[in-house]
C-alpha cells in the first residue's frame, strides 16, 4: 500500500521536475517582456532532437549535449531577434501569437530536418532499476531531479548575485525605471529567451531517455509547463518549481489512486480552478490596475 | 409522361457521355486518387504509403501502364484531419473524376470518406486499421490492412495456449488503441480470458508507472496484453521492466516495426506481439508464399528510399496492387465492374496475407497473415 503511494510519488515527481523546467523557462520571458511564450516547447524538443541526431552521428554524449544547448539558446535568440523584436511596439496578444506562429514553424523543420519518428537516447548511467522501499524508479530519474536541482540553484545565484540577473529582475518590476537607470532592456528580452531556451534544452535532453522524443513531443510538455507557471503565479520562480512538482504528482496520483483516463485532464482542471479562484496563482502578486 | 421524357432525356445524355468516354479511353489514363496523412500525427502512416505510391506508380508507367494506359496518381494531404480528407475526396471525385481512390491512412479520415464514396459509387481501398470499415459490408469500401480484433484474437489464442486466463489490459486512450482496447474486451470471452485490470494511457503520457503498478497489484494477473503504437507502447515497456514484472507482456500489431526494439532497448527482451510477413520477411520459411512477395518489396523500398518499409507502406503496396490488377481483369477501368472484380480478388498474396475476398468480407485476410513473434537479443523471432 505504501510502496504504491511511493511509487505514484515519484512518478509524480520525475516527471513534475520537467514540467518545473519548462514553468521556469514560461516565468523568465514573462517578467521580461510579459509575453507567454508558446514555443517553450519547442525549445524542450530542440534540444532533445539534436542531442539525438549528434549522438547519432558519433559525437560523444557529454559534447552533444553542450552543442544541443548552444544551438537551442541559438534558436532561442533568434526567435527574439527575428520575430518579437521587429513587432517590439505591438500588443502583447500579438507577441503571444507570434510565438505560437513560431512553434509551428520550429515543428515543421524539426519534421522536415530530423523526419516523424520517434527517437531516444541512452540512459546516461545504465537501465538497471533502483528499488525504494518497494517503489522503483531508474537511474535517469535521479539525473532528471538532480539537474533540475542544480539548474534552480544556479538561476537562484544568478538573479540574487549577478548583475545581469539583477538588471532583468529590475527590468520585470519597471521596465520605463530599469531603463532610464542605464539598463539596457533590448538586451534583457534577448537574455531572457537565450535563458529559457537553455532551461528547455536542458529538461528536453535530460528526460529523453525515459519519455523519448519526436517533433511534436514539445506540445504537451509546454503546455504542462504552461500549466505549472500559471499555477505557481505567472512570473514568479518558485511558483513554477512548487506548481511543476504539484502538477506531476497530481497526475501520478490521480492515474493510480482515480482513473488513468483522467490523467491528462487533471493539469487543465488544475489550470481552471486557479484561473477562476486565484487568478494570480499560489505565490503570484495580485495584480493592481494603477490609474 | 413528362417525367418519362425527361428520364429518358437524362438516359440519352448519359449514353452518349459513356460512348464519348468510351472514345477516350484508349489514351486517357487510369486515375487514382489518393487522401493520406502525409503530414501531422499521423505522418508515419501517410508518408511511406505516399513514398510507396508513387514508387509503383512510375516504376508500372515505364512498364507501359496497365491495359496498354499509362497511370496517374493524384495524392492529397489530409494530415490526419476527417474535415480535410473529406475535401480531398470531394476534389479527387468531382475535379479529378478520379476512377479508384486508394487511401485514408487513418480509421477517422476513412470513414469521411466513405458516405462520400458510397454516394459517387466509386471503388474506394481504405489503408486504415479499425473493424468499423468494413463491418457492416459497404457495397464500394475495401480495406488492406488487418484489424484490430485480429490482433486481439491472435494474442488471445496465443495465451489460450499458454493457459493464460487472467490479463491486464493497458490500452493507449484514443484512436488505434481505443478502437483496440474495445475489440479485446468484446473477444477476449470467446477465448476464455477474463480481463482483470483496465487501464488506459494518453498517447504522449511520459510515465505510466502509475497504471502499471495498479495493473500489478490486481489479483491474479498471469499476463498483460499493451493496445497501442508509437512512443506509448515504448514507454510502457521500459516502465513495465523498471517495475519488476515478471509476467509475460504481449503488444500488439502496432509496434511491429524496428523502431519500436529501437525505442524500447532491452526492455524489449521477450515481448511477444502479432505481426505481418512483411516485418519478419528474412525469418519467413522458403516455402512460405510471402517470402518471395516480402522479400521483393522491402528490397525494392529500400533500395529507392534508404530505409526499412513499415508494415503501413505494405497496406499501401497491397491497395494499389489489389487495385491494378481488378482493373486489368475488368479489362476497363469502368467503376462498376472494377468494384465487383476487387471483390473477386482471391488467392493474392501481398504484404499483409494472402487475401481472398468476398461479398461478406471486404478486407480478406484471416488470421493465418499474423505471425506471432517474440522479441529477442534485439530481433524478431519467430514463435508459431
Amino acid at each position: 500500500m505504501f510502496a504504491e503511494f511511493l511509487q505514484f510519488l515519484l512518478s509524480g515527481i520525475t516527471i513534475g521536475a520537467i514540467y518545473a523546467l519548462a514553468g521556469l523557462g514560461f516565468s523568465i520571458i514573462y517578467n521580461s517582456s510579459h509575453v507567454i511564450n508558446f514555443a517553450q516547447g519547442e525549445f524542450i524538443m530542440v534540444g532533445a532532437m539534436s542531442t539525438v541526431a549528434l549522438v547519432g552521428t558519433g559525437v560523444p554524449l557529454p559534447v552533444a549535449i553542450l552543442i544541443a544547448i548552444v544551438a537551442t539558446m541559438l534558436v532561442g535568440l533568434a526567435l527574439e531577434k527575428f520575430a518579437i523584436e521587429p513587432a517590439r511596439n505591438a500588443d502583447v496578444v500579438t507577441l503571444i501569437i507570434i510565438t505560437i506562429g513560431a512553434s509551428i514553424f520550429l515543428r515543421g523543420v524539426a519534421q522536415v530536418l530530423w523526419g516523424k519518428d520517434f527517437h531516444s537516447l541512452r540512459a546516461f548511467t545504465g537501465d538497471t532499476p533502483i528499488n525504494i522501499m518497494g517503489a522503483t524508479i531508474v537511474p535517469q530519474s535521479l539525473w532528471v531531479l538532480g539537474v533540475t536541482m542544480v539548474v534552480i540553484i544556479a538561476l537562484g545565484w544568478f538573479f540574487s548575485r549577478t548583475l545581469a540577473g539583477k538588471a532583468m529582475l529590475a527590468t520585470s518590476y519597471n521596465r520605463l525605471a530599469a531603463q532610464l537607470c542605464g539598463i539596457a532592456v533590448k538586451r534583457v528580452l534577448m537574455l531572457s529567451f537565450g535563458l529559457s531556451a537553455m532551461l528547455g534544452a536542458i529538461g528536453g535532453i535530460v528526460v529523453t531517455p525515459i519519455t523519448f522524443t519526436s517533433y511534436e513531443a514539445g506540445i504537451m510538455l509546454g503546455l504542462k509547463g504552461f500549466t505549472a507557471a500559471v499555477l505557481g503565479g505567472l512570473g514568479n520562480g518558485a511558483g513554477a518549481v512548487v506548481g511543476g512538482l504539484i502538477v506531476g504528482v497530481a497526475e501520478a496520483m490521480g492515474a493510480g489512486y482515480i482513473s488513468s483516463a483522467y490523467k491528462d485532464a487533471i493539469a487543465f482542471v488544475i489550470i481552471l480552478f486557479v484561473l477562476f479562484f486565484m487568478p494570480s496563482g499560489l505565490f503570484g502578486k495580485r495584480a493592481t490596475d494603477r490609474v | 409522361m413528362k417525367m418519362m421524357l425527361k428520364g429518358g432525356a437524362v438516359a440519352g445524355v448519359a449514353l452518349a457521355a459513356g460512348l464519348a468516354v468510351g472514345v477516350a479511353q484508349a489514351a486517357d489514363p487510369i486515375k487514382i486518387g489518393a487522401t493520406l496523412s502525409v503530414t501531422g500525427g499521423a505522418s508515419f502512416l501517410g508518408d511511406p504509403e505516399k513514398k510507396t505510391l508513387e514508387m509503383y506508380v512510375d516504376a508500372i508507367n515505364k512498364d507501359g501502364g496497365v491495359l496498354g494506359r499509362k497511370i496517374e496518381l493524384i495524392v492529397y494531404d489530409d494530415a490526419g484531419a476527417p474535415d480535410k480528407a473529406t475535401s480531398n475526396v470531394k476534389r479527387l471525385l468531382q475535379n479529378d473524376s478520379v476512377d479508384i481512390i486508394v487511401g485514408g491512412s487513418t480509421t477517422a479520415t476513412t470513414m469521411a470518406a466513405v458516405p462520400l464514396v458510397e454516394k459517387a459509387e466509386v471503388p474506394f481501398i481504405s489503408l486504415a486499421g479499425a473493424v468499423v470499415i468494413i463491418e457492416p459490408v459497404k457495397k464500394w469500401v475495401f480495406k488492406t490492412p488487418h484489424t484490430d480484433r485480429m490482433a486481439a484474437e491472435k494474442v488471445f489464442a496465443d495465451m489460450k495456449k499458454r493457459g493464460i486466463t487472467k490479463i491486464g489490459l493497458i490500452s493507449e486512450d484514443a484512436g488505434f488503441g481505443k478502437s483496440g482496447h474495445d475489440e479485446s474486451l468484446k473477444v477476449a470471452p470467446n477465448y476464455g480470458i477474463q480481463i482483470v485490470a483496465d487501464e488506459t494511457y494518453s498517447p504522449k503520457d511520459p510515465d505510466v508507472t502509475a497504471q502499471l503498478t495498479k495493473i500489478k497489484n490486481a489479483p491474479g494477473v498471469q499476463a498483460v496484453f499493451n493496445f497501442g503504437f508509437g512512443q506509448g507502447p515504448a514507454v510502457v515497456t521500459k516502465n513495465y521492466r523498471q517495475l519488476g514484472i515478471t509476467v509475460p507482456l504481449y503488444q500488439s500489431h502496432g509496434v511491429a516495426s524496428k523502431s519500436f526494439i529501437q525505442l524500447a532497448g532491452e526492455s524489449a527482451e521477450g515481448v511477444r506481439l502479432p505481426a505481418a510477413g512483411l516485418v519478419v520477411a528474412d525469418q519467413l520459411p522458403a516455402n512460405d508464399p510471402q517470402k518471395a512477395v516480402v522479400t521483393s518489396f522491402n528490397k525494392e523500398y529500400k533500395a529507392k528510399w534508404g530505409s526499412d518499409p513499415s508494415t503501413f507502406a505494405g497496406h499501401a503496396y497491397d491497395g494499389l496492387q489489389i487495385a491494378l490488377a481488378a482493373i486489368q481483369r475488368a479489362g476497363s477501368s469502368d467503376k462498376a465492374k472494377v468494384r465487383d472484380e476487387i471483390e473477386k480478388t482471391s488467392g493474392y498474396v501481398g504484404t499483409g496475407g494472402m487475401v481472398s475476398m468476398s461479398p461478406t468480407d471486404h478486407m480478406g485476410l484471416s488470421l493465418q497473415a499474423f505471425h506471432m513473434v517474440e522479441i529477442r537479443k534485439g530481433d524478431w523471432v519467430l514463435i508459431d
